[in-house]
């Protein structure tokens, strides 16, 4: 992308180092934290809020080649993979596997 | 539960490739998937595929590399993808600060650990929580570190393997794998739906997110999880008052 004002090896870098802050800081911090910890349940709170408006915007909104494909496309392949998903008594799996290839044969008609 | 074998190694060393058989069958299959839709993500927006085996051996975490990726081929500010790389991947402290102790032996020098810190991510940390228990302790730490090798060692190989298919595949199976992390997010997430506070979290990030993307493309995902993560969190936690109350 040259349209970017910064090196894709600048944001990898700092994307890393912010991803290793938490993995040292939890190392440091081992035995001090449990599960269940209001800190831990409210940055729970906050990692699935954020990935929710990431995944929806993906699905929704998407960049790159999924442009391409109607959203219908998107939503029914979602859908498929959801259905399959509980079905299979929560096999992600199949899930995945289902919702994907169905993405792929809305498209090849 | 029961497990259908419990896991007792004669040596420290079987104990560690107890570790890399675990991780080889299911784990594996569907970190590879990720990875693998990973790589087709990365081609799409135009990096070159050392960009993709950087992130993945520098970051080895998928989330936060998805939504590096994503946002700054939408052009927002490195602060803000600094931000939410760091607000996603915020849930490794308490899950590495939960791990560790369990692996902890009196011999290890403290640098092992922060470097096993580096190969805890979703997929090592549910796989070894539930087998450590059975396991001798000394050999904890060996089959945590088998499993989790395995693991690091092999997503490169599925991120270029995803990388180099796409576009050499037919377009319907390239665009089938950049949809495969989205849509395997979604069912990550409706995999535990116990706790009211994370449903919260779920409705609230899958509304304000879209909302606030009309208002301010660059911080929306900062703000979709501060807010709606704080929002679902407090909420979460008059359904729990409340409930204990009435129980």
């Amino acid at each position: 992308m040259d349209s970017l004002p910064y090196s894709p090896i600048l944001v990898i870098t700092f994307a890393a180092i912010a991803t290793y802050a938490s993995r040292g800081l939890g190392t440091l911090l081992s035995g001090r934290l449990q599960a269940g910890d209001e800190i831990v349940e409210w940055i729970t709170c906050v990692t699935y809020a954020l990935m929710a408006g990431l995944i929806v915007r993906m699905i929704i909104l998407p960049i790159g080649a999924l442009t391409e494909t109607p959203d219908w496309v998107r939503i029914a392949s979602t859908v498929v993979g959801l259905i399959v998903f509980f079905m299979s008594r929560k096999n992600i799996g199949l899930g995945v596997l289902a919702g994907s290839a169905s993405l792929a044969c809305f498209m090849w008609s | 539960m029961t497990n259908p074998f419990t896991p007792k190694y004669p040596t420290v060393k079987s104990a560690f490739w107890g570790g890399v058989r675990e991780a080889a069958g299911v784990p594996m299959l569907i970190m590879g998937a990720s990875f693998l839709g990973f790589g087709s993500m990365i081609k799409d927006i135009n990096w070159s595929i050392w960009l993709a085996l950087y992130s993945t051996l520098s970051t080895w975490a998928l989330p936060g590399q998805i939504a590096m990726a994503e946002m700054a081929s939408s052009g927002a500010p490195l602060l803000a993808i600094v931000l939410a790389v760091g607000l996603i991947n915020a849930r490794l402290l308490p899950m590495v600060a939960a791990l560790l102790p369990q692996v902890r032996n009196s011999g290890t020098p403290k640098w092992v650990y922060y470097a096993v810190a580096m190969i805890i991510a979703a997929t090592s940390w549910v796989g070894t929580m539930r087998r450590l228990p059975d396991l001798r302790q000394d050999q904890k730490l060996p089959f945590l570190a088998g499993f989790g090798l395995l693991l690091y060692c092999g997503s490169p190989f599925f991120a270029a393997t995803g990388y180099m298919l796409s576009g050499s595949v037919p377009t319907p199976i390239t665009l089938a794998f950049i949809f495969l992390n989205p849509l395997y997010f979604v069912l990550l997430f409706l995999m535990d739906l116990e706790d009211p506070g994370r449903i919260f979290a779920l409705i609230l990030g899958a509304i304000i997110g879209p909302l606030t993307f009309m208002l301010t493309p660059d911080w929306t995902l900062i703000i979709t999880g501060l807010v709606g993560g704080t929002l679902a969190w407090a909420l979460g936690h008059c359904v729990k008052t409340k409930r204990g109350a009435d129980g």
